[in-house]
Protein backbone atom coordinates (compact mmCIF):
# COMPACT_ATOMS: atom_id res chain seq x y z
CA UNK A 1 0.00 0.00 0.00
CA UNK A 2 2.74 2.27 0.67
CA UNK A 3 4.47 1.72 -2.38
CA UNK A 4 2.25 3.57 -4.53
CA UNK A 5 3.43 7.01 -5.35
CA UNK A 6 1.79 9.07 -2.89
CA UNK A 7 0.27 12.70 -4.46
CA UNK A 8 0.06 15.73 -2.17
CA UNK A 9 -3.35 15.15 -1.10
CA UNK A 10 -3.14 11.60 -0.07
CA UNK A 11 0.53 12.24 1.82
CA UNK A 12 -1.33 15.32 3.72
CA UNK A 13 -4.25 12.97 4.59
CA UNK A 14 -1.97 10.15 5.70
CA UNK A 15 -0.06 12.77 8.29
CA UNK A 16 -3.28 14.07 9.57
CA UNK A 17 -3.14 12.11 12.66
CA UNK A 18 -0.35 14.12 13.33
CA UNK A 19 -2.05 17.84 13.43
CA UNK A 20 -3.16 17.55 17.19
CA UNK A 21 0.21 17.26 18.28
CA UNK A 22 2.28 19.61 15.27
CA UNK A 23 -0.33 22.37 16.55
CA UNK A 24 0.47 21.69 20.32
CA UNK A 25 4.46 22.16 19.39
CA UNK A 26 4.30 24.86 17.33
CA UNK A 27 2.39 26.75 19.67
CA UNK A 28 3.69 25.81 22.97
CA UNK A 29 7.22 24.83 22.05
CA UNK A 30 8.15 26.61 19.05
CA UNK A 31 6.21 29.80 19.39
CA UNK A 32 7.84 30.39 22.95
CA UNK A 33 11.66 29.72 21.31
CA UNK A 34 10.92 32.43 18.61
CA UNK A 35 9.34 34.30 21.28
CA UNK A 36 12.87 34.12 23.18
CA UNK A 37 15.02 35.22 20.27
CA UNK A 38 13.19 37.91 19.69
CA UNK A 39 12.86 39.32 23.32
CA UNK A 40 16.86 38.99 23.87
CA UNK A 41 17.00 41.61 21.55
CA UNK A 42 14.52 44.17 23.64
CA UNK A 43 14.53 45.53 27.12
CA UNK A 44 11.34 44.21 28.14
CA UNK A 45 11.04 44.88 31.70
CA UNK A 46 8.05 42.98 34.64
CA UNK A 47 7.11 46.75 36.16
CA UNK A 48 4.35 47.41 33.83
CA UNK A 49 6.09 49.33 31.30
CA UNK A 50 3.65 49.60 28.59
CA UNK A 51 5.94 48.79 25.25
CA UNK A 52 9.59 47.49 24.83
CA UNK A 53 12.29 48.52 21.80
CA UNK A 54 14.36 47.03 20.31
CA UNK A 55 18.13 47.21 21.54
CA UNK A 56 19.76 45.36 19.73
CA UNK A 57 23.02 43.42 20.84
CA UNK A 58 22.50 45.32 23.62
CA UNK A 59 21.47 42.66 26.58
CA UNK A 60 24.32 40.32 25.22
CA UNK A 61 27.20 43.15 25.82
CA UNK A 62 25.66 44.18 29.06
CA UNK A 63 26.07 40.00 29.99
CA UNK A 64 29.61 40.14 29.17
CA UNK A 65 30.47 43.05 30.76
CA UNK A 66 28.90 41.75 34.18
CA UNK A 67 30.20 40.48 36.70
CA UNK A 68 27.62 38.65 38.18
CA UNK A 69 26.86 37.10 34.87
CA UNK A 70 30.64 35.53 34.25
CA UNK A 71 30.73 34.33 37.55
CA UNK A 72 27.41 32.02 36.78
CA UNK A 73 29.20 31.31 33.69
CA UNK A 74 32.44 30.02 35.28
CA UNK A 75 30.04 27.96 38.24
CA UNK A 76 28.49 26.45 35.26
CA UNK A 77 30.84 24.85 34.04
CA UNK A 78 32.40 24.09 37.62
CA UNK A 79 28.89 22.09 38.31
CA UNK A 80 28.64 20.72 34.63
CA UNK A 81 32.25 19.32 35.28
CA UNK A 82 32.47 18.40 38.65
CA UNK A 83 28.57 16.56 38.55
CA UNK A 84 27.98 15.87 35.18
CA UNK A 85 31.50 14.85 33.27
CA UNK A 86 33.68 13.30 36.61
CA UNK A 87 30.43 12.84 38.92
CA UNK A 88 27.68 10.65 37.16
CA UNK A 89 29.52 9.91 34.52
CA UNK A 90 32.69 8.17 36.31
CA UNK A 91 31.18 6.83 39.10
CA UNK A 92 27.67 5.85 36.99
CA UNK A 93 30.77 3.99 34.96
CA UNK A 94 32.48 2.60 37.93
CA UNK A 95 28.92 1.33 39.82
CA UNK A 96 28.15 -0.43 36.43
CA UNK A 97 31.31 -2.45 35.91
CA UNK A 98 32.02 -3.39 39.30
CA UNK A 99 28.27 -5.07 39.79
CA UNK A 100 29.25 -6.97 37.09
CA UNK A 101 31.56 -8.71 39.43
CA UNK A 102 29.37 -8.69 42.60
CA UNK A 103 27.35 -11.00 43.93
CA UNK A 104 23.83 -10.62 42.96
CA UNK A 105 21.92 -9.65 46.50
CA UNK A 106 24.79 -6.44 46.48
CA UNK A 107 23.92 -5.81 43.08
CA UNK A 108 20.33 -5.37 43.46
CA UNK A 109 20.57 -3.74 46.66
CA UNK A 110 23.27 -0.90 45.49
CA UNK A 111 21.01 -0.90 42.06
CA UNK A 112 17.83 -0.47 43.86
CA UNK A 113 19.08 2.35 46.61
CA UNK A 114 21.06 4.50 43.95
CA UNK A 115 17.62 4.30 41.09
CA UNK A 116 15.55 5.41 43.90
CA UNK A 117 17.77 8.49 44.45
CA UNK A 118 17.12 9.05 40.86
CA UNK A 119 13.06 8.55 41.18
CA UNK A 120 12.36 10.73 43.52
CA UNK A 121 11.13 14.13 42.48
CA UNK A 122 13.98 16.72 42.33
CA UNK A 123 12.69 19.08 44.98
CA UNK A 124 12.56 15.91 47.54
CA UNK A 125 15.90 15.30 46.58
CA UNK A 126 16.92 19.36 47.08
CA UNK A 127 15.60 18.97 50.59
CA UNK A 128 17.10 15.28 51.24
CA UNK A 129 20.67 16.50 50.84
CA UNK A 130 20.02 19.74 52.06
CA UNK A 131 19.84 18.38 55.47
CA UNK A 132 22.61 15.91 54.52
CA UNK A 133 24.83 18.82 54.04
CA UNK A 134 23.74 21.11 56.59
CA UNK A 135 26.30 22.14 59.54
CA UNK A 136 23.98 20.07 61.99
CA UNK A 137 23.33 17.59 58.98
CA UNK A 138 24.34 13.81 58.57
CA UNK A 139 27.43 14.46 56.60
CA UNK A 140 29.18 15.92 59.67
CA UNK A 141 27.73 13.88 61.94
CA UNK A 142 29.65 10.93 59.89
CA UNK A 143 32.85 13.45 60.04
CA UNK A 144 32.47 13.88 63.54
CA UNK A 145 32.39 9.78 64.19
CA UNK A 146 35.58 9.33 61.64
CA UNK A 147 37.44 12.22 63.82
CA UNK A 148 37.69 13.98 60.82
CA UNK A 149 36.92 17.97 60.58
CA UNK A 150 33.53 19.28 60.18
CA UNK A 151 32.48 22.68 58.24
CA UNK A 152 29.71 24.36 56.88
CA UNK A 153 29.16 22.41 53.98
CA UNK A 154 26.55 25.05 52.01
CA UNK A 155 28.41 28.21 53.29
CA UNK A 156 31.96 26.79 52.84
CA UNK A 157 31.75 25.70 49.73
CA UNK A 158 28.08 25.84 47.97
CA UNK A 159 29.01 24.77 44.56
CA UNK A 160 30.99 21.52 45.65
CA UNK A 161 27.51 20.60 47.59
CA UNK A 162 25.41 21.24 45.07
CA UNK A 163 27.24 19.26 42.33
CA UNK A 164 27.33 16.32 45.05
CA UNK A 165 23.93 16.56 45.23
CA UNK A 166 23.18 16.29 41.62
CA UNK A 167 25.55 12.87 41.68
CA UNK A 168 23.62 11.58 44.04
CA UNK A 169 20.56 13.00 42.12
CA UNK A 170 22.08 11.43 38.62
CA UNK A 171 24.29 8.67 38.68
CA UNK A 172 21.46 5.85 38.15
CA UNK A 173 21.01 6.85 34.49
CA UNK A 174 24.68 6.74 33.56
CA UNK A 175 25.07 4.01 35.45
CA UNK A 176 21.79 2.27 33.54
CA UNK A 177 23.10 3.32 30.55
CA UNK A 178 26.86 1.40 31.10
CA UNK A 179 25.32 -1.38 32.52
CA UNK A 180 23.15 -1.68 29.01
CA UNK A 181 26.34 -1.31 27.00
CA UNK A 182 28.80 -3.53 29.08
CA UNK A 183 26.38 -6.44 28.80
CA UNK A 184 26.78 -6.50 25.19
CA UNK A 185 30.16 -6.94 25.35
CA UNK A 186 30.62 -10.56 24.09
CA UNK A 187 31.99 -12.68 27.47
CA UNK A 188 35.23 -14.11 25.24
CA UNK A 189 36.77 -10.42 24.71
CA UNK A 190 36.98 -10.12 28.44
CA UNK A 191 37.79 -13.38 28.71
CA UNK A 192 40.67 -13.61 26.48
CA UNK A 193 42.10 -10.41 27.90
CA UNK A 194 41.88 -12.15 31.25
CA UNK A 195 43.89 -15.22 30.10
CA UNK A 196 46.56 -13.00 28.14
CA UNK A 197 47.37 -12.03 31.29
CA UNK A 198 45.88 -8.16 30.88
CA UNK A 199 45.14 -6.38 34.08
CA UNK A 200 41.79 -4.88 35.52
CA UNK A 201 42.88 -1.49 34.51
CA UNK A 202 44.62 -2.38 31.16
CA UNK A 203 41.15 -4.47 30.19
CA UNK A 204 39.08 -1.36 30.79
CA UNK A 205 41.63 0.89 29.23
CA UNK A 206 42.67 -0.94 26.31
CA UNK A 207 39.11 -2.97 25.61
CA UNK A 208 36.19 -2.32 27.67
CA UNK A 209 36.28 1.57 26.88
CA UNK A 210 37.09 1.77 23.23
CA UNK A 211 33.67 -0.76 22.89
CA UNK A 212 31.35 1.31 24.69
CA UNK A 213 33.12 4.53 23.49
CA UNK A 214 29.66 5.71 22.18
CA UNK A 215 27.13 4.83 24.75
CA UNK A 216 29.92 7.23 26.60
CA UNK A 217 29.88 10.17 23.98
CA UNK A 218 25.77 9.67 24.05
CA UNK A 219 25.72 9.42 28.26
CA UNK A 220 27.90 12.59 28.31
CA UNK A 221 26.08 14.60 26.31
CA UNK A 222 22.73 13.73 27.75
CA UNK A 223 23.80 13.96 31.23
CA UNK A 224 25.33 17.17 29.97
CA UNK A 225 22.12 18.69 28.65
CA UNK A 226 20.23 17.63 31.81
CA UNK A 227 22.75 19.32 34.11
CA UNK A 228 22.95 22.36 32.15
CA UNK A 229 18.99 22.84 33.01
CA UNK A 230 19.12 21.90 37.01
CA UNK A 231 17.09 24.57 38.23
CA UNK A 232 15.16 22.99 41.62
CA UNK A 233 18.08 21.30 43.04
CA UNK A 234 19.73 24.06 43.86
CA UNK A 235 17.26 26.27 44.42
CA UNK A 236 16.10 24.38 47.30
CA UNK A 237 19.78 24.01 48.57
CA UNK A 238 20.87 27.48 48.14
CA UNK A 239 18.58 29.33 46.14
CA UNK A 240 21.75 30.18 44.27
CA UNK A 241 23.56 31.84 47.45
CA UNK A 242 25.38 32.64 49.68
CA UNK A 243 26.87 35.66 48.06
CA UNK A 244 25.82 34.22 44.37
CA UNK A 245 28.92 31.60 45.02
CA UNK A 246 26.46 28.29 43.78
CA UNK A 247 24.37 30.72 40.89
CA UNK A 248 24.54 29.00 37.79
CA UNK A 249 23.29 30.50 34.75
CA UNK A 250 19.32 29.34 35.54
CA UNK A 251 19.34 30.64 38.82
CA UNK A 252 21.00 33.94 37.52
CA UNK A 253 18.88 33.53 34.97
CA UNK A 254 15.91 33.36 36.95
CA UNK A 255 16.86 36.62 39.59
CA UNK A 256 17.31 38.62 36.67
CA UNK A 257 13.59 38.29 35.27
CA UNK A 258 12.14 38.13 38.90
CA UNK A 259 14.12 39.90 41.33
CA UNK A 260 15.63 42.54 39.11
CA UNK A 261 12.53 42.46 36.68
CA UNK A 262 14.81 42.45 33.39
CA UNK A 263 12.77 40.05 31.11
CA UNK A 264 14.37 41.48 28.08
CA UNK A 265 18.14 40.63 29.48
CA UNK A 266 17.10 37.44 31.75
CA UNK A 267 15.92 35.84 27.75
CA UNK A 268 19.45 37.34 26.52
CA UNK A 269 20.64 34.75 28.96
CA UNK A 270 18.26 32.28 28.27
CA UNK A 271 19.08 32.43 24.71
CA UNK A 272 23.22 31.75 25.50
CA UNK A 273 21.90 28.45 27.23
CA UNK A 274 19.33 27.88 24.64
CA UNK A 275 22.47 27.89 22.17
CA UNK A 276 24.84 25.90 24.09
CA UNK A 277 22.03 23.39 24.38
CA UNK A 278 21.40 22.80 21.08
CA UNK A 279 24.71 22.44 19.92
CA UNK A 280 24.92 19.62 22.48
CA UNK A 281 21.75 18.57 21.05
CA UNK A 282 23.85 18.66 17.35
CA UNK A 283 26.59 17.01 18.40
CA UNK A 284 24.30 14.35 19.81
CA UNK A 285 22.38 13.59 17.24
CA UNK A 286 25.53 12.86 15.08
CA UNK A 287 26.61 10.22 17.87
CA UNK A 288 23.53 8.52 17.41
CA UNK A 289 23.42 8.92 13.83
CA UNK A 290 26.65 7.11 13.66
CA UNK A 291 25.44 4.53 15.37
CA UNK A 292 22.34 3.18 13.72
CA UNK B 1 46.96 -26.90 35.13
CA UNK B 2 44.21 -27.56 37.88
CA UNK B 3 46.65 -25.29 39.88
CA UNK B 4 46.29 -22.39 37.26
CA UNK B 5 42.21 -23.40 37.88
CA UNK B 6 42.45 -23.37 41.35
CA UNK B 7 44.59 -19.70 41.38
CA UNK B 8 41.60 -18.11 38.99
CA UNK B 9 38.78 -19.12 40.69
CA UNK B 10 40.34 -18.00 44.12
CA UNK B 11 41.27 -14.67 42.23
CA UNK B 12 37.70 -14.27 40.89
CA UNK B 13 36.35 -15.21 44.36
CA UNK B 14 38.59 -12.37 45.79
CA UNK B 15 37.39 -9.72 43.11
CA UNK B 16 33.33 -10.34 44.04
CA UNK B 17 34.56 -9.95 47.70
CA UNK B 18 36.52 -6.61 46.35
CA UNK B 19 33.44 -4.91 44.33
CA UNK B 20 31.14 -6.36 46.85
CA UNK B 21 32.88 -4.28 49.58
CA UNK B 22 33.31 -1.16 46.87
CA UNK B 23 29.91 -1.51 45.96
CA UNK B 24 28.57 -1.33 49.39
CA UNK B 25 30.74 1.65 50.48
CA UNK B 26 29.08 3.44 47.47
CA UNK B 27 25.47 2.07 48.33
CA UNK B 28 25.74 3.31 52.13
CA UNK B 29 26.83 6.66 51.06
CA UNK B 30 23.66 6.77 48.98
CA UNK B 31 21.39 5.49 51.36
CA UNK B 32 22.05 7.98 54.36
CA UNK B 33 19.61 11.02 53.08
CA UNK B 34 17.08 8.02 52.36
CA UNK B 35 17.68 6.84 55.92
CA UNK B 36 17.14 10.58 56.89
CA UNK B 37 13.78 11.12 55.78
CA UNK B 38 12.68 7.65 56.33
CA UNK B 39 13.46 8.14 60.06
CA UNK B 40 12.54 11.77 60.56
CA UNK B 41 9.01 10.66 59.67
CA UNK B 42 8.15 8.81 61.59
CA UNK B 43 10.49 11.00 64.96
CA UNK B 44 8.91 12.72 67.12
CA UNK B 45 11.51 15.28 67.37
CA UNK B 46 13.24 15.10 64.05
CA UNK B 47 16.36 17.07 63.16
CA UNK B 48 18.83 17.11 60.02
CA UNK B 49 20.69 14.04 61.14
CA UNK B 50 20.22 10.43 60.75
CA UNK B 51 19.48 8.88 64.19
CA UNK B 52 17.03 6.32 65.14
CA UNK B 53 14.30 7.82 66.70
CA UNK B 54 13.39 8.68 70.49
CA UNK B 55 9.94 8.22 70.28
CA UNK B 56 8.38 6.11 67.21
CA UNK B 57 5.38 8.34 66.40
CA UNK B 58 2.75 8.69 63.27
CA UNK B 59 2.00 12.47 64.60
CA UNK B 60 3.83 13.78 61.76
CA UNK B 61 1.90 12.10 58.81
CA UNK B 62 -1.37 12.81 60.81
CA UNK B 63 0.15 16.61 61.76
CA UNK B 64 0.72 17.08 57.61
CA UNK B 65 -2.65 14.77 56.50
CA UNK B 66 -5.34 17.74 56.05
CA UNK B 67 -6.30 19.24 53.14
CA UNK B 68 -4.33 22.10 52.89
CA UNK B 69 -1.18 21.02 53.38
CA UNK B 70 -1.25 17.24 51.25
CA UNK B 71 -4.34 17.03 49.83
CA UNK B 72 -5.10 19.99 47.75
CA UNK B 73 -1.77 20.10 46.70
CA UNK B 74 -1.66 16.53 45.57
CA UNK B 75 -4.79 16.28 43.86
CA UNK B 76 -3.71 19.57 41.83
CA UNK B 77 -0.42 17.57 41.00
CA UNK B 78 -2.77 15.02 40.03
CA UNK B 79 -4.61 17.25 37.60
CA UNK B 80 -2.09 19.31 36.22
CA UNK B 81 0.10 15.68 35.55
CA UNK B 82 -3.01 13.39 35.08
CA UNK B 83 -4.58 16.00 32.27
CA UNK B 84 -0.94 16.96 30.36
CA UNK B 85 -0.07 13.40 30.75
CA UNK B 86 -3.15 12.08 28.75
CA UNK B 87 -2.89 15.15 25.74
CA UNK B 88 0.81 13.84 25.72
CA UNK B 89 -0.12 10.08 25.30
CA UNK B 90 -3.06 10.87 22.72
CA UNK B 91 -0.83 13.63 20.74
CA UNK B 92 2.19 11.33 20.38
CA UNK B 93 0.24 7.98 19.52
CA UNK B 94 -1.32 9.99 16.65
CA UNK B 95 1.43 11.69 15.79
CA UNK B 96 3.48 8.67 15.38
CA UNK B 97 1.12 6.38 13.62
CA UNK B 98 2.06 8.26 10.05
CA UNK B 99 6.21 8.48 11.53
CA UNK B 100 6.39 5.09 11.66
CA UNK B 101 4.05 3.48 9.17
CA UNK B 102 4.77 5.59 6.03
CA UNK B 103 8.65 6.70 4.56
CA UNK B 104 8.62 10.26 3.55
CA UNK B 105 10.80 13.21 3.64
CA UNK B 106 9.09 15.44 5.93
CA UNK B 107 8.20 12.53 8.25
CA UNK B 108 12.46 12.37 8.81
CA UNK B 109 13.24 16.08 8.94
CA UNK B 110 9.89 16.24 11.55
CA UNK B 111 11.56 13.45 13.23
CA UNK B 112 14.92 14.76 13.46
CA UNK B 113 13.50 17.92 15.06
CA UNK B 114 12.06 16.10 17.41
CA UNK B 115 14.92 14.30 18.83
CA UNK B 116 16.36 17.80 18.13
CA UNK B 117 13.88 19.00 20.61
CA UNK B 118 13.84 16.41 22.95
CA UNK B 119 17.38 17.23 24.09
CA UNK B 120 16.56 21.33 24.45
CA UNK B 121 16.76 22.53 28.03
CA UNK B 122 13.63 23.84 29.01
CA UNK B 123 15.00 25.58 31.95
CA UNK B 124 16.37 28.02 29.18
CA UNK B 125 13.10 28.92 28.10
CA UNK B 126 10.95 29.41 30.87
CA UNK B 127 11.29 33.14 31.26
CA UNK B 128 9.95 33.69 27.46
CA UNK B 129 7.23 31.43 28.33
CA UNK B 130 6.33 33.07 31.72
CA UNK B 131 6.23 36.20 29.24
CA UNK B 132 3.88 35.21 26.56
CA UNK B 133 1.74 33.46 28.88
CA UNK B 134 1.16 36.98 30.70
CA UNK B 135 0.80 38.67 27.07
CA UNK B 136 -1.79 36.09 26.27
CA UNK B 137 -3.47 35.83 29.85
CA UNK B 138 -2.23 31.97 30.35
CA UNK B 139 -0.60 32.78 33.42
CA UNK B 140 -1.93 31.69 36.44
CA UNK B 141 -4.56 29.48 34.91
CA UNK B 142 -4.26 25.40 35.26
CA UNK B 143 -4.93 24.59 31.55
CA UNK B 144 -1.89 27.01 30.72
CA UNK B 145 0.14 25.20 32.77
CA UNK B 146 -1.02 21.75 31.25
CA UNK B 147 -0.81 22.83 27.56
CA UNK B 148 2.38 23.51 28.28
CA UNK B 149 3.27 20.80 30.03
CA UNK B 150 2.21 18.61 27.39
CA UNK B 151 4.17 20.10 25.08
CA UNK B 152 7.75 20.16 26.62
CA UNK B 153 6.89 16.36 27.01
CA UNK B 154 5.68 15.79 23.93
CA UNK B 155 9.30 15.64 21.80
CA UNK B 156 10.53 12.62 23.62
CA UNK B 157 6.85 10.88 24.02
CA UNK B 158 6.54 10.63 20.21
CA UNK B 159 10.37 9.12 19.71
CA UNK B 160 9.89 6.84 22.51
CA UNK B 161 6.34 5.69 20.89
CA UNK B 162 7.73 5.49 17.38
CA UNK B 163 10.12 3.25 18.11
CA UNK B 164 7.60 1.14 20.52
CA UNK B 165 4.97 0.92 17.24
CA UNK B 166 7.82 -0.03 14.89
CA UNK B 167 7.87 -3.07 16.32
CA UNK B 168 4.38 -3.66 15.40
CA UNK B 169 4.45 -5.68 12.17
CA UNK B 170 2.65 -3.99 8.96
CA UNK B 171 1.01 -7.18 7.99
CA UNK B 172 -1.06 -7.66 11.26
CA UNK B 173 -2.94 -4.21 10.02
CA UNK B 174 -3.36 -5.66 6.65
CA UNK B 175 -6.03 -7.58 7.69
CA UNK B 176 -7.83 -4.68 9.27
CA UNK B 177 -7.03 -2.43 6.03
CA UNK B 178 -8.67 -5.11 3.59
CA UNK B 179 -11.49 -5.00 5.53
CA UNK B 180 -12.10 -1.73 4.89
CA UNK B 181 -10.99 0.15 7.99
CA UNK B 182 -9.38 3.27 8.24
CA UNK B 183 -5.41 3.70 9.26
CA UNK B 184 -7.68 5.39 12.48
CA UNK B 185 -9.41 2.39 13.28
CA UNK B 186 -6.40 0.10 12.59
CA UNK B 187 -4.31 2.14 14.87
CA UNK B 188 -6.76 2.22 17.86
CA UNK B 189 -7.80 -1.63 17.22
CA UNK B 190 -5.11 -2.98 16.20
CA UNK B 191 -1.79 -1.36 16.77
CA UNK B 192 -2.34 0.25 19.94
CA UNK B 193 -3.41 -2.59 21.90
CA UNK B 194 -0.74 -4.73 20.65
CA UNK B 195 2.03 -2.12 21.92
CA UNK B 196 0.07 -2.13 25.12
CA UNK B 197 3.67 -1.88 27.31
CA UNK B 198 4.59 1.05 25.19
CA UNK B 199 2.15 3.09 25.84
CA UNK B 200 2.43 2.05 29.53
CA UNK B 201 6.09 3.19 29.40
CA UNK B 202 5.43 6.50 27.44
CA UNK B 203 2.40 7.24 29.80
CA UNK B 204 3.67 6.25 32.88
CA UNK B 205 7.17 8.09 32.00
CA UNK B 206 5.82 11.41 31.15
CA UNK B 207 3.70 11.47 34.41
CA UNK B 208 6.83 10.77 36.40
CA UNK B 209 8.70 13.80 34.96
CA UNK B 210 6.02 16.17 34.91
CA UNK B 211 4.86 15.08 39.28
CA UNK B 212 8.99 15.78 39.73
CA UNK B 213 8.55 19.07 38.20
CA UNK B 214 9.06 22.07 39.93
CA UNK B 215 10.43 25.18 37.85
CA UNK B 216 7.16 24.94 34.97
CA UNK B 217 4.40 24.97 37.87
CA UNK B 218 6.59 27.61 40.08
CA UNK B 219 6.84 29.90 36.73
CA UNK B 220 3.71 29.82 35.36
CA UNK B 221 1.23 29.01 38.49
CA UNK B 222 1.14 31.93 40.98
CA UNK B 223 -2.00 31.47 43.00
CA UNK B 224 -1.08 28.90 45.98
CA UNK B 225 -4.47 27.40 46.35
CA UNK B 226 -3.44 25.79 42.67
CA UNK B 227 0.02 24.98 43.53
CA UNK B 228 1.04 21.30 43.18
CA UNK B 229 3.00 19.23 45.54
CA UNK B 230 6.15 19.57 44.18
CA UNK B 231 6.16 23.72 44.42
CA UNK B 232 3.85 23.85 47.69
CA UNK B 233 6.45 21.66 49.82
CA UNK B 234 8.57 25.05 49.79
CA UNK B 235 5.80 26.10 52.00
CA UNK B 236 7.46 24.04 55.19
CA UNK B 237 10.41 26.28 55.07
CA UNK B 238 9.86 30.32 55.73
CA UNK B 239 5.90 30.54 55.92
CA UNK B 240 5.30 28.42 58.95
CA UNK B 241 8.03 29.85 61.23
CA UNK B 242 10.27 27.10 62.04
CA UNK B 243 10.74 24.25 60.37
CA UNK B 244 9.47 21.06 61.48
CA UNK B 245 11.64 18.43 59.91
CA UNK B 246 9.71 15.68 60.53
CA UNK B 247 6.35 16.88 58.90
CA UNK B 248 8.30 18.17 55.82
CA UNK B 249 10.08 14.42 56.26
CA UNK B 250 6.32 12.93 56.06
CA UNK B 251 4.91 14.69 53.07
CA UNK B 252 8.00 13.96 51.67
CA UNK B 253 7.52 10.29 52.07
CA UNK B 254 3.94 10.72 50.97
CA UNK B 255 5.19 13.03 47.64
CA UNK B 256 7.57 10.40 46.41
CA UNK B 257 5.60 7.42 46.98
CA UNK B 258 3.38 7.43 43.91
CA UNK B 259 6.23 7.99 41.66
CA UNK B 260 8.22 5.10 43.31
CA UNK B 261 5.62 2.71 42.56
CA UNK B 262 4.72 3.48 39.24
CA UNK B 263 8.60 3.13 38.32
CA UNK B 264 8.47 -0.11 39.86
CA UNK B 265 5.44 -0.97 37.84
CA UNK B 266 7.67 -0.63 34.45
CA UNK B 267 11.37 -1.28 35.60
CA UNK B 268 11.30 -4.05 34.23
CA UNK B 269 10.58 -3.14 31.44
CA UNK B 270 12.55 -0.22 30.87
CA UNK B 271 15.19 -2.33 32.46
CA UNK B 272 18.68 -2.27 31.87
CA UNK B 273 18.04 -1.32 27.81
CA UNK B 274 16.19 1.94 29.22
CA UNK B 275 18.71 4.39 28.05
CA UNK B 276 15.98 6.34 26.83
CA UNK B 277 14.05 3.11 25.30
CA UNK B 278 14.97 3.03 21.74
CA UNK B 279 16.88 6.58 22.00
CA UNK B 280 20.21 5.50 21.97
CA UNK B 281 19.58 2.82 19.89
CA UNK B 282 18.75 5.41 17.00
Amino acid sequence: MSSAPAGPRRSLARALPAAPGVVLLVLFLAGPIGYCVYLAFTDLQLTGQAESSFVGLANFREAFGDEDFLNAVWLTLVFTVVSSLLGQNTLGLTLASLMRRASRPVRTLTGGIVVVAWVLPEVVAGFLLYAFFRREGTLNAVLDWLQLPVQNWLFTLPILAVSFANVWRGTAFSMLVYSAALNEIPQEVTEAAEVDGAGGWRRMWHITLPMIRRSIGTNLMLNTLQTLSVFGLIWVMTRGGPGGRSQTLPLYMYEQAFQNHMIGYATAVALLLLVVGSLFSLVYMRLLRMEA
Amino acid sequence: MSDAKVTMSARRTTRRLAADAALLVVAAAFVLPLAWVLLSAVDADADLRVKAPEEFTFANFDAVLVPEVTFTPLLNSLILCGCATLLTVVCAALAAYPLSRYRSRTGRAFLATVLFTTCLPITAIMVPVYALFVQVELIDTMHGTILFFAASQLPFAVWLMKNFMDGVPKELEEAAWTDGASPFQSLLRVVLPLMGPGVAVVTVYSFVMMWGNFFVPFMLLLTPEQMPASVSIQDFFGNRGTVVYGQLAAFSVIYSTPVLLLYLLIARRLGAGFALGGAVKG
